[in-house]
């Protein structure tokens, strides 16, 4: 692991949050679209909110492909849900919400899921790939004795 | 009957991301290193090396699927049951399917993980 994949890792979190944090806020701004009249899904996209978060969920996208292109799915996931605490921590630092007990607890149990999984490897070899390296193994250790 | 709305919803958004997950995953193995790629061949190459990748379309068309399943969950459920239903049980999920499909070593460190953050995606939205 490199920093510069580190970095991807960390633009995974980063855009996805702030991708719909920005949606979020954009649709509050348009209110209910309704069902009759679905003409107003195709505007939404002029709102300067929804625009900036969608770039951001394109920017999160392309990170999360080159992510999945060198780590595992199961390596990559973990850190998707590191969004979770960070919106936590933006609403309290930033707009004084307040965080109940249980939300903290839950705060410490993705930080440390994700911990669990980023310190162990990021890629594992297929399983096939391995049998056939412990067969070729025991092959050798035959021709040895 | 709304009850079994909202969980047919959820059911399918964890059926349709974990496929969406799953596809993409392999997808992107199949490419190879993209940091690697575009050193060599330059970003257009990746980009066409991507979209060539016949599993990729369907990745995103699943991962589609997952998102209007959200949106129809949200509309018969509350957010505050949908959303961390779905997330925390997508995380399971996942990690069985990595297993089965794409053959990753799911080890007692990665089982811990995939339980505690789904647990915390629960706790937090308490």
């Amino acid at each position: 692991m490199t920093f510069r994949k580190y970095l991807v890792l960390a633009g995974i979190t980063i855009f996805s949050t702030l991708g719909d944090s920005l949606l979020a806020r954009g649709m509050k701004d348009i209110g209910n679209i309704p069902l009759h009249d679905l003409s107003g899904f195709l505007l939404v996209i002029l709102n300067p909110w929804v625009a900036l978060g969608i770039l951001c969920l394109l920017a999160f996208f392309s990170c999360y492909m080159s992510a999945l292109s060198w780590a595992d799915l199961t390596y990559v996931l973990p850190a998707t849900s590191l969004g979770y605490v960070l919106v936590a921590f933006i609403g309290h630092f930033g707009f004084h919400e307040p965080i109940s007990p249980t939300r903290w607890v839950g705060i410490m149990m993705i930080a440390v899921g994700v911990g669990f999984a980023a310190a162990g490897p990021s890629v594992t070899p297929a399983r096939p790939v391995l049998e056939r390296e412990a067969h070729s193994a025991v092959v050798t250790q035959d021709v040895n004795s | 009957m709304r009850d079994a709305y909202t969980w047919a919803a959820i059911a399918l958004i964890i059926a349709a991301s974990m496929t969406g997950d799953v596809l993409l995953s392999y997808s992107m193995k199949r490419v190879g290193d993209v940091g690697t790629l575009w050193k060599q061949q330059g970003l257009l190459a990746v980009v066409l090396r991507v979209i060539g990748t016949p599993t990729f379309a369907l990745g995103v068309m699943a991962m589609g699927v997952a998102f209007y399943s959200l949106l129809f969950g949200l509309s018969w459920g509350n957010l505050s049951l949908v959303v961390p239903a779905s997330a925390s049980l997508t995380f399971v999920a996942n990690a069985v399917a990595a297993r089965i499909f794409l053959h990753e070593r799911v080890g007692r460190r990665r089982w811990i993980a995939a339980v505690l953050v789904a647990g915390g995606v629960i706790l937090m939205a308490a």
